[in-house]
């Protein structure tokens, strides 16, 4: 467990990388806005671009600014694995029949 | 007894493990928060889920979102992303016991995430004024807008937005207030009192927001019993579990962005 003091001494003077990482998140939604403007990509591949870009801005919010990446590997396991499970399963749930309905028609 | 006083004692000013075992290495209050995050995190991806399959199932399906609309939306991410920052800057600054400073950042927190809502509240008044809405909102004074026929066409479109929306913002407001508690504790609740009652009379009764400032009323009325219940001075690891809850929410808006906003725009 971090005590506050020890805490403080180790990761205090490393407080520079979150300065980088909130740098990082600004241009990754910049990227974002420029894509959606420009109409880069037809609208599949755009929300799959969108999607990775989201992916790799919350992982680094998760790491970095919820600390995640300092944690014990079993905590980081536990957590990732219980809940990126869960999507999975709502994904096989939700998004055959959404598809299945559009070729269908049915509307 | 002494020894069990002391102890106790000990383990309520922030000093580590002297009852409480670490369970996967962390304090009790933080793997509670984060197990708290993750079934919220199934709240949000249902509700996202129901946005997304709706639209790959509904033909038609309306892009509202024009330039001004993108530009809003991109400050309000800043404003979100900037939040983050001044957090972790003020758990930093409780980690070196500066009281002073994490003062400091926790209000700036405060302030962006007050900017967000302010914001957003300004992006739904515009939508619902154009006629965008759903059956249980006030309705808004003059002619119905350019959207009143997309309402009446594809209501699965207001329904998902608003209530995705709506959670995140219910979810940022109980964080500015969560913050609020953490960072000035009984002295914040009339402040909070004055913004609600100020809110609901200055707000117009056309607005879904003279009756969605009753979340502050709320608010303050569970701040004031968990403040009366256990009055304490929030220390470095209140500050560190207040900080996860506030990322979150800020996480959250890095998949609302691009999904509703950047998908439906009308450039």
């Amino acid at each position: 467990m971090h005590d506050a003091g020890t805490y403080a001494a180790t990761h205090d003077d490393s407080k520079g990388q979150y300065f980088w990482v909130w740098g990082w998140l600004l241009v990754l939604t910049a990227v974002e806005v420029v894509l959606a403007y420009r109409q880069v990509f037809q609208p599949v591949r755009m929300l799959e671009v969108l999607l990775v870009l989201s992916i790799v801005k919350s992982a680094l919010i998760i790491g970095y600014f919820m600390h995640l990446k300092f944690e014990t590997a079993l905590m980081r396991w536990m957590l990732v694995t219980a809940v990126v499970g869960c999507f999975i399963i709502m994904y096989f749930f939700f998004f055959p029949d959404a598809g299945r309905i559009l070729r269908l028609g049915v509307h | 007894m002494a020894n069990a006083a002391l102890e106790h004692g000990a383990v309520e000013h922030g000093l580590s493990g002297v009852y409480e075992a670490p369970l996967f290495g962390a304090y009790s209050k933080k793997v509670g928060m984060w197990l708290f995050l993750a079934s919220d995190s199934l709240t949000f991806g249902a509700l996202l889920f129901a946005f997304s399959y709706n639209r790959i199932s509904t033909q038609g399906w309306p892009t509202p979102f024009g330039k001004d609309s993108i530009a809003n939306a991109t400050i309000m991410t800043a404003c979100l992303l900037s939040s983050s920052l001044t957090m972790v800057l003020g758990v930093f600054a409780a980690q070196r016991r500066d009281r002073a400073w994490t003062r400091n950042w926790l209000l700036a927190t405060m302030v962006f995430g007050t900017a967000f809502i302010v914001l957003h509240g300004m992006e739904w008044s515009k939508l619902i004024s154009e006629g965008l809405t759903l059956p249980g909102f006030p309705k808004p004074a003059g002619q119905a807008g350019e959207f009143a026929a997309v309402s009446a066409a594809v209501p699965q479109f207001p329904a998902t937005f608003f209530g995705l929306t709506a959670m995140h913002m219910l979810h940022v407001t109980i964080g500015v207030i969560y913050l609020g508690v953490v960072a000035f504790r009984k002295w914040f609740l009339p402040v909070l009192g004055v913004i609600w009652i100020a809110g609901y009379f200055l707000i117009p009764s056309d607005n879904v927001f003279h009756y969605g400032i009753h979340a502050l009323g709320l608010g303050l009325l569970v701040s004031a019993v968990i403040l009366f219940l256990k009055p304490k001075d929030y220390d470095a690891h209140d500050v560190e579990v207040a900080g996860l809850y506030w990322h979150f929410v800020d996480l959250v808006w890095m998949f609302i962005f691009p999904l509703v906003y950047l998908m439906s725009t009308r450039i």
